[in-house]
């Protein structure tokens, strides 16, 4: 089985320096992103559609190979130390990608064993984390049948089975209805509290106010805005608002003033 | 591999009842009714001749088609091969992984087969001639599952999955000497069948039912761990380096 090392409070979760990916079709997705995620940390990194933000996820997670920099998780390179590095990772992604002809159980279960967890760990390891995200009844049942927020809930228990240090969620509360979005809410501020980093991706930016003390803002490849939450409430230009008739968070004011076009 | 063997087994009727249903048309037609006009090749009755070449049929056949088909759909329609890719799981774990589960198919619907054959056949096996057969059966077995995985690894159409085993590996599998023996084919036929990877495969699994075999069980079983060593490299480069599996 592995196992993830002890970490200091020092070491950053996400190290990512200088990095750049141009797609086979010539897309240039990232010019030179450089950011890092304290330890501990719940991070937001937005930007509109298309400005790279699952691209770097996708790096970060060994599912997009980069074009050149440096990606390291709690200081484990993912070139040089990619299986070490990845154990660390708990990865929410932003589309549905379990075989819905199995059940929600033996998806969790089968995901420890990709970590080396032995199936008598992760059974009941698994019957818990899907019972604390309310999916105790439904752990049976073809995973076909479950709602569209159920099968959300169901890929942050997948994700959660290797008991992660570093969580990334792509969009995890999109099309979810309100009163399921506050408990998945509750539920990583938990988690966060127990000293799981959480990167958070969203387009729910009144989520990333709530919830994150840190936030990168990303738009067409650049990071245009990085640091803590209040420090970002901080660039709200209230002129800029009253011209443009304020109808949202000061988090989304903000956000459109940085990545509307010039 | 889990996973795979737990959904061959629930999807029984598409997986192993196929080449059963094949297998008892080929003795019946084959066989029994043409075999008994052509007589003996090689010294031994027709029906018995073709045994260890419809055996082989169903190892080949069902070897490729489980790794490569589970490893495209895997990654084509759910993309749920992203649970294993940010997953630790080294290059080789996954390749075994998806063999594993082409190889037990393959060696399953191969007894199977080989299970009917006693009906149409008076077929004796001794613990010797078992002993190679199961040798043979298990390296083409592991040979096909590695293939399909280059396959199913690197194709991006479901009809690049389909392509290669009907104009590629059928052609081989019949003109390496299922049916026949290399001796009654024309020189020029001998020289390009000696060619075909399929036919040592079939000889040194023949070799294991009869005792006999148009070339050396050894020059078989060196080609069969040759090929091995090949596309075990070629599919652990293509996995490194995520060709056909990342962006």
């Amino acid at each position: 089985m592995i196992t993830n090392s002890q970490t200091s409070k020092d070491t950053p979760a996400l190290k990512v320096a200088s990095l750049t990916k141009t797609y086979a079709s010539g897309t240039e997705a990232l010019k030179g992103v450089s950011l890092e995620v304290p330890e501990g940390d719940f991070f937001a990194l937005l930007g509109p559609n298309g400005a790279g933000k699952t691209t770097i996820i996708g790096i970060v997670a060994g599912l997009v190979n980069k074009t050149s920099g440096k990606v390291s998780v709690f200081e484990h390179d993912i070139d040089k130390e990619h299986e070490r590095a990845k154990t660390y990772i708990g990865l929410v992604g932003q589309e549905v990608n379990f075989n819905p002809f199995e059940k929600p159980l033996d998806i969790v279960v089968n995901q420890g064993g990709y970590y080396g967890i032995p199936r008598q760990i992760a059974l009941p390891r698994a019957k818990k984390i899907l019972t604390d995200l309310g999916l105790g009844d439904k752990m049976d049942q073809i995973a076909f049948g479950l709602s569209g927020g159920m099968k959300r809930r169901l890929m942050i228990a997948r994700a959660l089975i290797h008991e992660p240090q570093f969580l990334i969620l792509d969009e995890p509360t999109a099309g979810v209805d309100v009163e399921l979005r506050r408990s998945m809410w509750d539920y990583l501020r938990e988690l966060n509290q127990t000293g799981v980093t959480i990167l958070l991706t969203t387009h729910y930016l009144e989520e990333a106010e709530q919830l994150c003390k840190h936030v990168a803002i990303i738009n067409k490849g650049e990071i245009v805005a990085s640091g803590a939450m209040k420090d970002i409430l901080a660039m709200h230009d209230k002129n800029e608002s009253a011209k443009a008739k304020y109808r949202g968070s000061t988090l989304e004011e903000v956000f459109l003033q940085l990545t509307k076009e010039k | 591999m889990r996973k795979d063997v737990v959904r061959m087994f629930r999807i029984w009727g598409q997986t192993f009842l196929p080449s059963v249903v094949t297998s008892v048309l080929y003795f019946s037609v084959f066989g029994t009714v043409l075999g008994s006009r052509i007589g003996e090749m090689q010294g031994v009755d027709y029906i018995i001749f073709v045994v260890p070449g419809l055996v082989m049929l169903a190892i080949v056949t069902n070897a490729y088609a489980n790794s490569s088909f589970t490893f495209f759909q895997s990654k084509f329609f759910m993309r749920s091969i992203d649970e294993i890719l940010v997953s630790p799981t080294p290059p080789w774990l996954m390749i075994a992984g998806f063999i594993t589960g082409g190889v037990i198919r393959g060696v399953l619907v191969g007894a199977f087969v080989l299970v009917i054959s006693v009906f149409f056949t008076n077929l004796e096996l001794t613990v010797a001639s078992i002993a190679i057969i199961s040798f043979f059966a298990i390296l083409t077995a592991m040979v096909f599952a590695l293939a399909g995985l280059v396959n199913g690894v690197y194709a991006k159409t479901i009809d690049a999955i389909n392509i290669v085993p009907t104009f590629v590996l059928a052609p081989l599998v019949y003109l390496g000497g299922i049916f026949y023996s290399v001796h009654v084919l024309p020189p020029w036929w001998q020289a390009i069948t000696y060619a075909n990877p399929l036919f040592y495969l079939i000889n040194g699994f023949r070799y294991g039912f009869l005792g006999q075999a148009d070339i050396s069980p050894a020059i078989s079983a060196g080609v069969l761990i040759a090929l091995i060593v090949i596309l075990v490299g070629i599919n652990w480069y293509l996995i490194k380096k995520g060709l056909g599996l990342k962006q």
